[in-house]
């Protein structure tokens, strides 16, 4: 696949680690090419989305996501995610993203205390995401997670409005697809894994697509996720449709 | 002048933390401790004296900062 024209930019925090996994699997899964941006930059290049790696940024110092929320960059994401740009935030990612309230609720520790490193599965809720277009309802995927901290929580408003304009992405499952405590990793309210904002264009997801979007490491449902970003980035750039 | 701040997760939010030390406890035969929250401390030194403002600033720290008030309560401490 080759779609030089695609420009995505993954954000780089000290701490971060999952930056290079993320700048591959942009430019040998999609074919596209990826920037990294630092921390520091007040603005960002022409881009057509923004990956917020996972890791430990500033050490997971006072909370997970609460320093790096208010690194310069993420000045100029909001904005971009404001103009409706699209921002997949993983692990981490997803924790900056709640602690910068583009996305609702917070992260607890693990129900559990411990750090969680192990295959998952989670069912996807919501198709119409620009992040799961390629996914069937009720599709079954096996992804990585490795986090302390997953325990999502919401207060019931919050939880009532995900549900009500269908925000919610992904539930921990069975393999068979039934969302039960006990398919619950780490004790996330209403078994959530990943949720979308109101617009869908900014989506956090706990679990690691980019680890597993390569037949070598094994498991390649990750690829569904970064193909339908790159489905969603072409129809936005009709131009781009054919390439 | 110093001031303290303890953060704590809000009461009806499970503290696993909280929990696991509750256990150890009574385990250790300290049967009178009904329930254990696990929070953390953060001193601030300002330089300044006026109380009042001190207590505001540290309270905007806290919202923007220190806690998330989505899951977390805090209690300030002032000291001359």
């Amino acid at each position: 696949m080759s779609n030089p024209t695609i420009r995505v930019g993954v954000l780089v925090f000290p701490g971060s680690n999952c930056d290079r996994d993320c700048h591959e699997a942009v430019t040998e899964v999609l074919g596209a090419r990826a920037d990294f941006i630092w921390h520091k930059d007040p603005t960002l290049p022409p881009l057509d989305a923004v990956i917020i790696p996972g890791g430990f940024s500033y050490g997971d110092y006072l909370r997970t996501g609460a320093i790096a929320r208010f690194s310069p960059v993420m000045a100029a994401v909001t904005r971009f995610a404001e103009s409706g740009g699209l921002v997949l935030g993983i692990c981490n990612g997803f924790q900056i993203l709640l602690e910068a309230g583009l996305l609702p609720g917070a992260m607890l520790r693990n129900r559990s205390l411990s750090f969680i490193c192990k295959d998952i599965h989670v069912r996807i809720e919501n198709t119409a995401s620009p992040f799961t277009s390629r996914c069937r309802p009720g599709q079954v995927l096996t992804l990585p997670i490795a986090h302390g901290e997953g325990n999502y929580y919401a207060d019931p408003a919050t939880l009532s409005t995900l549900k009500a304009k269908n925000q919610i992405v992904f539930r921990y499952c069975t393999k068979d697809g039934a969302v039960t405590p006990e398919a619950n990793p780490n004790g996330s309210l209403d078994n959530i894994g990943g949720i979308a904002n109101e617009t869908g264009n900014v989506l956090g997801m706990m679990p690691h697509p980019e680890r597993c979007a390569d037949a070598l490491l094994g498991n390649e449902d990750g690829r569904l996720i970064l193909l339908s970003l790159l489905d969603a980035v072409k129809s936005r750039k009709p131009a781009l449709a054919t390439t | 002048m110093k001031a303290k701040v303890s953060v704590s997760l809000k009461r009806g939010i499970l503290d696993p933390q909280g929990q696991a030390v509750l256990h150890a406890l009574s385990s250790l035969g300290y049967a009178a401790v009904k329930d254990v929250r696990v929070g953390k401390l953060i001193e601030l030194e300002l330089a300044r004296n006026d109380r009042a403002g001190a207590e505001a600033e540290v309270k905007a720290m806290c919202e923007r900062l220190l806690a998330n008030t989505i899951i977390e309560e805090y209690r300030i401490e002032l000291m001359e």
